[in-house]
């Protein structure tokens, strides 16, 4: 196994796999491991750093950036919890920024070059593309597949403002480069990553504006949970702008201005920074898709069907490419049942995948399975039992009791279909419920699972308990 | 007359309760008359000074207009030329996009100049608020059923009805707006979760002219929610008004659409779950307000304090202003709606009885001249609490409606026989009971 630069060989011969994976993201790196593990020989083409967005410019680097944001507020409530400090702590950004890159590195360790080496991968810096149906060349190699994966990714979405790009702004991905705590933000996007930076620099001291085109943030979550995130916002001091849409940019005074319009009322917003998230978009361009018979839409991706299969057919593609959803775990859930699919024949689609995400604000939003307008839309009967943070003990004594659990479950039945929970650890929360789901628990059976009291999960089971409650006396 | 605080504190909760909401809704009908132009019916949207016209308001004036007749507060006479005048100014009011302009589309827009009737605010052109304003002008149509004056009423109210054009409202779209503007367009806001517009739909569905299409309904319907929630099963809502606005006109109970068929339950009875859920939250109290009890409740939308947050023992203590409050989701800032629970007496009249009792025992200052305020705070640092200063005319005109409804069912009886209400129903999937 070499690790190489296809430039540095003299000759390029051409050589053959049984496995080819494009892109060294969650994705592709579960795929190489799960090929491996067949006993194939397997390649991993990478044009620029092991681990992808998610690791680099993205999961990571926002989770270790939130964390330290929740240390400080913590801080700042600390006398409400009896601790008195003597002194106001202090935001070093630059070591903040420092914590970040050391965490970064130390989890970028363990998805090295030299574990794909031990795990018997060819691994190939450089930048890949189709040049047949089953042929990629990186430079001036070729590289024969018998089937292939493309794990590319995505990168965020650019600004189509007219004046931003002359006046410069970070997105979710350049963010995390920024060396000095800007003392006005503006963050254009209401989705997750949005609410995430936008919450986290507003608690690092930034004045945050976040500016939302829709009239609630996180669009792929319930009104309720949307709402309470918004309220949190407010409270830590984010000005929000929902409903609005930044029709400009412009520089005046040495400061960035964003024109912006809500309902035909004009307002502006003056920030010294401005952090871009309107979504993310496809790597799907120079990779040669066409000379290899891939449909794809640049806005949308890759097309597959259930079964992660391209329109060709030796060809799969997983995560952020191809999927609606782009979570790191769903790029590696997906890729392994490619893999399975690819190379052993197996059928599993991926529309059976109970996939739990979470918006990693304070407090957390976490969902998975169906949202009941999901359920709805399929004339599927939904009932949905709800236990309020407020009235759960360890929560109280946390002092976390804001959010809720709701568990959604099919009516006249215990299966459960689906569940949001907002609570200060919902991200922890939700696997009880995935668990759950993917073991066929119903509410029945985990209405008689002891939990640790107190404990913030005991809201997962007073849910299922008020399902039992409402049974008819036996 | 200005009843004085001692009278709110001794008189009031010694009469009986019949003597009682006889005289609250009496004092809450006042309030039209008061800050009502009587030259073009339009009725201020609150009491205070160069307060516009809210169409809602005027629709639940015209409402109430009957019951002011059957309980011998006007006569008919004055009553139907009120009316007829309230109908001729919004037929022959400018509908167009132009700068004074009355409505569009059939729709009016919400707030308007008390005096010439223009829009004001640069206001929405708004779906519910038109909705509201035609409930009232078809119950006129279908109280006032004699000749004369009350032909004229009947044959405006339908001529107004028809103009309207609901179908435009759809923007091409699945759902009904909610609203319009000359300025933008379609406002961004939909319809998410059950909430007051079921009334909207019904007048919608029941246009013999441009109706919407019977898909919204559904469409509508695949966001609504049914929740164990606190001990109750029920169809959310945070707002208690979400629960009232709609039942001020029609009598749900017994009658029921595909989701209320597939729970078992219909909207009264929703509504009736939903105070419990409410007098639940109250009695919980886990934001730790002042007051709070399960006869101190009432969260919903209206006036509240605007004032600078405050953290006190350990709580945020955050104060919204004019806000949508709900429950148990929120938000919530430790404010009532003092009217609420008197207005929930058609679904729960021990509850609201009581509540209301030990309101005017506890919190007299909510109630002068026997008209209740928009909203109450006592969490508020500050001497008796803050209060909402005057009255708003729809917390007004929802009480004299539910009161009625409570003690005769006359709203109700007017518009089981509207054939646009029936007919909305119908098209909503409506069926059993009364229809």
């Amino acid at each position: 196994m070499v690790v190489e630069m296809p430039n540095s060989r003299e000759s390029a011969p051409e050589r053959s796999y049984d496995f080819a994976v494009l892109g060294a993201g969650p994705g592709g790196l579960a795929a190489v491991t799960a090929a491996r593990r067949m006993g194939l020989r397997v390649a991993l083409i990478e044009r620029n750093k092991l681990g992808g967005n998610s690791f680099n410019a993205g999961t990571i680097p926002s989770k270790t950036l939130i964390r330290t944001a929740r240390v400080y507020e913590t801080m700042h409530e600390a006398e409400e919890f009896g601790v008195v400090h003597p002194v106001s702590p202090v935001v070093s950004f630059r070591a903040v920024m420092g914590r970040m890159r050391r965490i970064r590195a130390r989890i970028a360790a363990y998805h090295s070059a030299d574990r794909l080496q031990a795990l018997g991968v060819d691994l190939i810096y450089g930048a890949a593309r189709f040049v047949g149906r089953n042929v990629l060349a990186v430079g001036d190699e070729r590289l024969l597949f018998r089937k292939a994966l493309v794990a590319t990714g995505a990168r965020a979405r650019r600004s189509n403002i007219p004046g931003l790009e002359a006046i410069g702004y970070q997105t979710s991905e350049s963010v995390f480069e920024m060396t000095a705590l800007p003392r006005r933000l503006a963050v254009v996007g209401g989705g997750p990553v949005g609410c995430e930076l936008a919450q986290a620099f507003c608690r690092l001291g930034a004045h945050v504006t976040i500016i939302q085109d829709e009239p609630k943030f996180l669009p792929l979550e319930e009104r309720d949970a949307a709402e309470l995130l918004s309220r949190s916002m407010a409270r830590d001091g984010v000005e929000i702008r929902l409903n609005t849409s930044v029709v400009g940019a412009r520089m005046q005074g040495g400061a960035k201005i964003l024109d912006a319009t809500s309902d035909a009322v004009k307002s502006t917003v003056t920030a010294d920074e401005i952090i871009l998230s309107i979504g993310r978009v496809p790597n799907v361009e120079g990779i040669g898709l066409d000379r290899a018979s891939i449909a794809f839409a640049p806005d949308i991706g890759i097309t597959v069907d259930d079964y992660l299969c391209t329109t060709n057919e030796d060809v799969y593609a997983a995560g952020d490419v191809s999927a609606a959803h782009k979570f790191a775990n769903v790029a590696e859930a997906a890729a392994c049942l490619a893999v399975e699919n690819a190379l052993t024949g197996a059928m599993k689609r991926q529309s059976e995948l109970t996939v739990p995400w979470c918006t990693y604000c304070d407090p957390e939003i976490a969902h998975i399975g169906m949202q009941v307008w999901d359920a709805r839309e399929r004339s599927i009967p939904i009932k949905t039992y709800t236990v309020m943070m407020q009235d759960v003990d360890r929560a109280i004594t946390d002092g976390q009791d804001e959010g809720f659990v709701k568990l959604h479950v099919r009516e006249g039945t215990d299966r459960i279909l689906g569940g949001t929970i907002v609570a200060s650890r919902a991200s922890e929360m939700i696997n009880e419920v995935s668990v759950a789901m993917s073991a066929g628990i119903g509410l029945r059976d985990l209405a008689r699972v002891l939990h640790t009291y107190p404990a913030q999960s005991e809201a997962i089971r007073m849910a299922a308990a008020a399902y039992v409650e409402g049974l008819p006396a036996a | 007359m200005v009843a004085p605080l001692v009278d709110t504190m001794r008189v009031l909760p010694a009469l009986s309760d019949d003597a009682l909401l006889d005289r609250l809704q009496r004092g809450a009908f006042s309030y039209f008359s008061d800050y009502g132009n009587a030259e073009n019916g339009l009725v201020a949207d609150t009491s205070r000074a160069a307060s516009p016209c809210s169409i809602a308001v005027v629709g639940f004036a015209l409402s109430c207009y009957p019951i002011g007749v059957e309980r011998g507060w006007m006569s008919r006479r004055d009553a139907a030329a009120l009316t007829l005048r309230t109908l001729q100014f919004f037929w022959n009011g400018k509908q167009g996009d132009q700068a004074g302009s009355t409505g569009y589309k059939g729709f009016f827009y919400h707030f308007l100049d008390m005096r010439t009737g223009s829009r004001v605010w640069q206001c929405e052109l708004s779906l519910i608020d038109s909705t509201l304003l035609l409930a009232g002008m078809l119950t006129a149509a279908g109280y006032f059923d004699g000749s004369g004056d009350e032909g004229e009423i009947r044959d405006l109210s339908d001529a107004i009805y028809r103009r309207v054009d609901w179908r435009w409202a759809q923007n091409g779209g699945e759902t009904v707006t909610q609203g319009w503007k000359p300025e933008c367009g379609f406002l961004h806001y939909g319809w998410e979760g059950y909430n007051e517009a079921v009334i909207l739909s019904v007048l919608g569905l029941g246009s013999p002219t441009h109706a919407l299409e019977p898909a919204t309904y559904r469409s509508w319907g695949l966001t609504y929610q049914w929740e164990n929630l606190l001990g109750q099963d029920v169809l959310y809502s945070g707002p208690l008004f979400t629960h009232l606005f709609s039942h001020a006109w029609i009598d749900f109970r017994g009658v029921r659409d595909e989701f209320m068929r597939e729970k078992h339950s219909d909207y009264f009875e929703n509504s009736r779950r939903s105070i419990a859920v409410h007098r639940e939250y109250a009695g919980r109290n886990p934001g730790g307000y002042a007051g709070y009890s399960r006869d101190f409740w009432g969260v919903t939308a209206g006036d509240g304090p605007a004032r600078e947050g405050l953290r006190a023992n350990g709580r945020d203590r955050r104060f919204f202003g004019y806000m949508s409050r709900g429950v148990p989701y929120g938000p919530d800032d430790g404010t009532i709606a003092p009217w609420g629970m008197l207005a929930s007496l058609p679904f729960d009249s021990a509850a609201a009885l009581e509540g209301t009792r030990h309101l005017l025992r506890h919190y007299p200052q909510v109630c002068t001249q026997d008209r209740f305020a928009s909203g109450f705070n006592p969490t508020i640092p500050c001497a008796g609490g803050w209060l909402s200063e005057g009255w708003y005319g729809l917390d007004q005109g929802l009480l004299v409606m539910m009161i009625e409804n409570y003690r005769s069912g006359l709203i109700w009886n007017i518009t089981r026989g509207c054939p646009h209400v029936r007919s909305g129903l119908r098209h909503a999937g409506f069926e059993g009971g009364w229809l």
